[in-house]
């Protein structure tokens, strides 16, 4: 990491836009059209990023929104009709649902705390100018740059009965611990996919926290350094602070991401053994393609997106700047 | 000054050359599928199977020559994504005028509309009756092959164990196989003797275990109008089935979870009893010979049964040509070229004329047996729209039970969903 530190953590919005015009420092009766002109070009620039997200983002899910209170079918000869809000009482009183909730909770309030908490150790520990130090960054990085789909079949492996992970267990135990059959029992395997699922993810994490880090100026330690700190009391008092951006990036991120659970648990348990594993996203695509059952499918979706906008909204306040 | 200017006239070139390219990508998909005067679409589901796509190929090849009117055109897709392929084709009006179709599947493209019924020259009475999809009383799709489930295990074990070898006269009865396998087990050859694939997922979860369902006396639907399951799926047989099925594991007889090739495990004696198709028929005998014995399944009450219909043809709706289409279907099931496929597949020829072709099908072959099976034991899965949606509950299902799920709220659930869906789909009426 060549970045220089900088000594405050500079403040973009604004900053960027009124670079350009002092340049070209021009009297003010030519501004007018210089101006449009850059309006223009600002206007063109975002026409594709615009269009593709207009096409492929907003179009889509607000059709998806308007699916949801119809009866669409992905096969049907049928014309679709408005159906009002019979999905979603559908929705409600389906037991399944709320299992689906309760396990992205569950994973969700497991691995916001414990994947950023070892992604932000695996940091401090890599944050240090030592020989060999790439070469740790590299093998912590590394399952971040494996698709999650081939982790999953390779943990899948792994967690089998006669497994790697039961044979590590029994042999440092003498044979004393048998291990279950992780994704075949139900009290093992949200564990078992949680565990593989920090694995996979935490080496990204500890990217954007070592940036951070990266970001503290050095002067503040020798300062903290100078008045006689203990460890902990720098790390308490001048690491911490200075995460605090990183912080809510890290913790939005992770948990956006937990609630999406989908990719291990469509290739590892497909929402079994009992429900334990499924998840809201996996429900949705249950029932949207192999149940055929877009509407239903669509107002899974609506309600997903209502719980990450609640859980977004409510991070944001509990992170907000207290001025 | 210029430079901007020409910033401007950069970005909108690009801003309209990427428009462009997506309507043109649009427009390109679009004609890939309308087809040229004479020429013709086929697509089929066995990218991933050379053998197969050869076979078909070939009798293409010589239908193609055969005349000079229509060019029957091959385009293969994987498995996996064959399905997804045809959906969203038919979404966007591109479906091409032959498409093989999975047999269960038949009636809901059918019902989408997506297929035309058959009108074939060629005598489709002489067909494996699991061979000929209908919906409402006509054809909509025909196939060159069937598959059917068995039994399998070595003679020697059997013997070592004072087990009787199950035949079509007198096949074994739930008190049997419950006796073969408590002796079995008894051996100590094996941590669990049965092998019935249940780490099997999607079509195979119904393919496999709705037959046992169905031997003992309930089924997934109710075939009177397939308008409820109430009954069929939850009734005192169907929990009966389910906690026969789950006792299997309970007494440690078969896994709750199978290895993932049953067939290898069976050939490395991990088991003793395999429950599979005919497709590992061959391989098994290669590898045992005269040891192996194929058994029919279990008779659970109302006999054995097995499930029946694999990949058809079918012609769809919107083709413009279909006289050439139902042309090339007719003559795609010519005795030989209906041996040709069977035998790259593996598979159970459609006809008699077609495996009297195939020596191992021929009468007196060693695999004549499984068409045997086949006419005897099949039994269609449900033949309404609703099937794939039934499939998926009762995968669930039968995964749930497995796991230790109580038997008769389980099956409750799937009925209720079930029931749902077939309302809410206006009785899948036409």
């Amino acid at each position: 990491m060549a970045t220089a530190p900088l000594p405050t953590r500079p403040r973009i919005p604004s900053g960027t836009h009124a670079a350009t015009p002092p340049s070209h420092a021009k009297p003010a009766p030519h501004r007018r059209p210089g101006f449009r002109r850059e309006q223009l070009s600002g206007w063109g620039m975002i026409a594709p990023a615009a269009v593709l997200l207009l096409a492929f983002i907003f179009i889509p899910a607000i059709l998806g929104f308007g699916l949801a209170f119809t009866n669409a079918r992905l096969i049907s000869p049928r014309p679709i009709e408005f159906v009002g809000v019979d999905n979603f009482a559908r929705l409600f009183t389906d037991p399944t649902f709320y299992r689906a909730l309760l396990n992205v909770a569950y994973f969700t309030v497991v691995i916001v705390p414990v994947q950023s908490g070892l992604a932000l150790v695996m940091a401090l520990l890599i944050n240090k100018k030592f020989r060999g130090v790439n070469f740790f960054r590299t093998v912590y990085f590394l399952p971040v740059v494996t698709s999650m789909v081939v982790v999953s079949l390779l943990w899948l492996f792994m967690y089998r009965k006669d497994g790697l992970v039961n044979e590590i267990l029994s042999a440092v135990s003498f044979g004393l611990i048998n291990g279950p059959d992780w994704l075949g029992d139900p009290n093992t395997a949200m564990p078992a996919i949680i565990i593989l699922s920090i694995w996979q993810a935490a080496g990204f994490h500890m990217i954007i926290w070592l940036a951070g880090l990266q970001g503290i100026s050095g002067e503040l330690y020798e300062a903290s350094q100078l008045d006689g700190t203990s460890r902990w009391q720098q790390f308490r008092y001048v690491t911490w602070p200075g995460l605090f951006h990183t912080r809510s990036l890290v913790l939005v991120t992770i948990t956006i991401q937990a609630l999406g659970l989908f990719d291990q648990i469509s290739v590892m348990t497909q929402g079994g053994p009992m429900d334990s594993t499924t998840t809201i996203i996996y429900e949705a695509v249950q029932s949207g393609y192999r149940q055929q059952e877009t509407s239903y499918a669509s107002a899974i979706s609506l309600v997903f997106f209502v719980l990450v906008l609640i859980v977004s909204a409510v991070q944001r306040y509990l992170t907000r700047e207290k001025d | 000054m210029n430079t901007k200017l020409t910033k401007v006239l950069a970005t909108s070139i690009a801003a309209v050359a990427l428009t462009a390219t997506l309507a043109g990508c649009g427009k390109g998909s679009a004609s890939s599928s309308t087809e040229g005067s004479g020429e013709i679409a086929l697509w089929t589901h066995n990218a991933g199977n050379p053998d197969e796509l050869a076979a078909v190929q070939k009798i293409v090849d010589s239908y193609n020559s055969s005349q000079d009117k229509v060019k029957i055109k091959v385009q293969a897709f994987p498995q996996d994504s064959y399905n997804d392929s045809v959906v969203s084709a038919a979404a966007a009006g591109n479906l091409p005028c032959i498409v093989d179709i999975d047999g269960p599947n038949v009636p809901n493209w059918a019902w989408a509309g997506y297929l035309k019924p058959l009108e074939l020259k060629a005598d489709l009475s002489k067909q494996l009756p699991s061979t000929v999809a209908e919906w409402d009383g006509k054809p909509y799709a025909v196939g060159y092959y069937d598959v059917a489930l068995a039994m399998m295990a070595r003679t020697s074990d059997l013997k070592a164990a004072g087990v009787r070898v199950a035949t079509m006269e007198k096949p074994w009865t739930k008190e049997e196989f419950q006796d073969a396998l408590t002796k079995l087990k008894a051996l100590g050859k094996w941590e669990y003797p049965l092998d019935l694939g249940t780490a099997g997922t999607g079509e195979w979860l119904p393919y496999a275990y709705s037959p046992f369902l169905q031997s003992f006396g309930g089924d997934l639907v109710n075939r009177d109008g397939f308008q409820s399951a109430d009954g069929a799926l939850n009734g005192d047989k169907a929990v009966q089935w389910a906690e026969w099925f789950r006792g299997l594991a309970d007494q440690g007889f078969m896994a709750k979870k199978s290895g993932k090739d049953s067939t290898q495990d069976f050939l490395n004696n991990k088991s003793a009893i395999v429950y599979t198709g005919s497709w590992a028929a061959d391989k098994a005998k290669a590898a045992l010979g005269e040891d192996l014995v194929v058994m029919p399944p279990v008779d659970l009450g109302e006999g054995p049964k097995i499930g029946g219909a694999s990949w058809q043809w079918g012609v769809t709706s919107k083709c413009s040509n279909s006289e050439a289409a139902m042309d090339y279907l007719s003559y795609s099931l010519k005795p030989e070229n209906v041996a040709a496929v069977a035998k790259a597949t593996g598979a159970i020829p459609a006809s008699n004329e077609a495996a009297a072709q195939i020596p191992a099908f021929a009468e007196g072959g060693a695999n004549r047996i499984f068409m045997d099976f086949s006419r005897k034991y099949a039994v269609m899965r449900p033949e309404t729209p609703a099937y794939p949606f039934i499939a998926t509950e009762y995968g669930k299902a039968v995964q749930d039970i497995l796991n230790g799920a109580d038997a008769k709220s389980t099956l409750d659930n799937a009925v209720k969903a079930i029931d749902a869906n077939i309302k809410s789909n206006g009785g899948y009426k036409n």
